[in-house]
């Protein structure tokens, strides 16, 4: 852009600069963690697998495909119940936002299954929605759906009354203010909810894949317990943590794309 | 200025905030005549109601009892007949520069091509072109007030309302833009109400400075500046503006000291 001719030649080098040091440290700090695991395990003080037999159960889990059914099985619930919530959440937290009546009805609601921990219901689920995918996906898709509606809520109640005011004064209809003024200016906020919602979403699914479930990286640990074997365990332990990064920095990305407008703190 | 019709007229108009004990009285029985094409400038202590006076012209509050007349109506919401400048600069952050100052042609229905272009001419007013497409955290407090002043412009509104526009920016910026304001009023003779803190900005750009008193606020005195225009450093420097300047001080100032 125009705005900043002499800083914009001077920045990319030293902005590489930290970015190479601050990829230095990660691997230094993963490099240690892997090191101290061997260690550990090396010198007998304790019962895990070592990260050698953990990666060799990976490959052999990986070529099987084993490791990718999983993977999928697991993947797919929470993409299903996660959009499915979200979905729901944006009309009806904005219907709160905007409507008093409706934030007096509803938000008892919301606030009462918001503090009953998802997993509570899958027994009710189980039994009123079968032992299929249904009762799964539908405690994912609350998880999603009560972290999603409070802060979409949340967004549209803090939009400053002074953007309000300036859309009005500018022959803005309630319409135009509702289109151009507030869904810009929650959009910071609904996608905070998503991130929260994503993530209380892969918790969900991992834990209710323990309790009931045929398929899914939460099964095959539960299986995995039955039979002692710790290096399964450990695999989708990992698998687990990669894709739940993943899907987070997934998010984060499209906050950063969305909201560049935004002014706020650099953090680095 | 003695005008057959005011273009803005409060009529014994009072506002008052809550209701039952916590009640508080922001305005009282504020009769006050603006004439089309007048500048008018309202100082006053902090929480005198100015801010409250100009939302009622703009219709952004409405008034408890008595009424505002815009144009000889009464008035009953905002639009775009008036523009206001925020004492905040109330920009959108989400959109450009020129998207911002796009945004009440647009609702007008403007066809792009002239949109952009109007966009631009007032862009350029301000000297903001070449930040037309910067988004508003890139700006300092000053350019993001002159994008609000350009905003405001563009829908061209025969009134003009701005709660102390030039108040966060220094002093050399200040006087430019107050330079750049009576220029372009020379032009079009909008009728304006500003408010602000500053007593030589108030008088420097007014012909009538109103000065209102505070707990509960209410009209103190109103001020004729009988100064030439065009208003310069000349004008500025004179003897008559100084004790101008003076009569205003003298009448904020013995309401403030007295109310403390
Ligand atoms: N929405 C509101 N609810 C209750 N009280 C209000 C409201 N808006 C303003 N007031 C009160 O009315 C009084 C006048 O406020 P106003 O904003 O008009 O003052 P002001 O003269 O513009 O002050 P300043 O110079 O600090 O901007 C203040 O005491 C304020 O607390
Ligand atoms: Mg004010």
């Amino acid at each position: 852009m125009i705005v900043s001719n002499e800083v914009a030649v001077a920045e990319p080098s030293r902005d590489c600069v930290a970015h190479l040091s601050r990829v230095l440290w990660s691997v230094l700090s993963f490099v240690t963690g892997i090191g101290l695991w061997w260690l550990a395990t090396f010198s007998g003080l304790s019962v895990l697998p070592s990260p050698w037999t953990v990666l060799m159960r990976m490959i052999e889990l990986a070529v099987s495909g084993q490791l990718w059914l999983d993977m999928f099985a697991s993947l797919r619930r929470v993409l299903i119940g996660f959009i499915l919530g979200s979905l729901l959440a944006v009309p009806v937290g904005f219907l709160m936002g905007w409507y008093r009546i409706a934030r007096l009805v509803i938000d008892p609601w919301v606030q009462f299954f918001r503090v009953i921990p998802p997993l509570a219901i899958i027994p009710l689920a189980i039994v009123t929605l079968g032992i299929d995918e249904k009762p799964k996906i539908f405690v994912i898709f609350l998880a999603a759906f009560l972290s999603s509606v409070v802060s979409t809520y949340q967004g549209v109640v803090s939009v400053d009354r002074t953007f309000i005011n300036a859309a009005r004064v500018l022959g803005a209809t309630d319409r135009v203010i509702f289109a151009q003024v507030i869904i810009p200016a929650s959009t910071p906020f609904i996608l905070v909810g998503f991130r929260i919602g994503l993530g209380s979403a892969w918790a969900t699914v991992v834990a209710a894949e323990l309790i009931a479930a045929q398929s899914g990286l939460g099964f095959r640990m539960q299986q995995a317990q039955l039979y002692y074997d710790l290096p399964t365990i450990f695999v989708s332990l990992i698998a687990i943590g990669i894709l739940g990064l993943i899907m987070d920095r997934i998010v984060v990305r499209a906050e950063e794309r969305l909201t560049h407008w935004q002014e706020r703190v650099r953090h680095d | 200025m003695t005008d057959v019709q005011p273009k803005i007229a409060f009529r014994h108009v009072s506002k008052i905030f809550g209701d039952g004990p916590k009640a508080f009285t922001a305005l009282r029985d504020l009769t006050l005549d603006i004439a089309d094409g007048e500048i008018v400038t309202v100082v006053g202590p902090s929480g005198c109601g100015k801010s409250t006076a100009m939302n009622i012209v703009a219709g952004l509050t409405s008034v408890s009892t008595g009424e505002c007349l815009v144009d000889n109506t009464s008035v009953k919401g905002p639009g775009p007949d008036r523009g206001v400048i925020f004492q905040q600069y109330a920009l959108f952050p989400w959109l450009t520069v020129i998207k911002n100052v796009e945004f009440g042609l647009r609702l007008q229905g403007i066809a792009r091509e002239e949109r952009r272009e109007r966009a631009m001419h007032y862009l350029e007013l301000v000297g903001l072109k070449e930040f037309a497409q910067a988004y508003p955290k890139t700006l300092s407090g000053g350019m993001k007030q002159r994008c609000a002043i350009a905003r405001a412009y563009a829908v061209n509104p025969s009134v003009l309302l701005m709660d102390e526009p030039f108040g966060a920016l220094d002093a050399l910026t200040r006087v430019k833009l107050q330079d750049q304001l009576l220029d372009t009023w020379s032009k079009d003779k909008r009728t304006i109400m500003f408010i602000t803190h500053d007593v030589d900005e108030a008088v420097y750009i007014a012909h009538r400075v109103v000065v209102l008193a505070a707990k509960p606020g209410r009209l103190q005195e109103i001020i004729d500046v009988d100064l030439p225009f065009p208003r310069n450093e000349e004008v500025r420097l004179s003897p008559e503006f100084t004790e101008i300047r003076n009569k205003v001080w003298r009448a904020v100032y013995d309401r403030s000291a007295e109310a403390a």
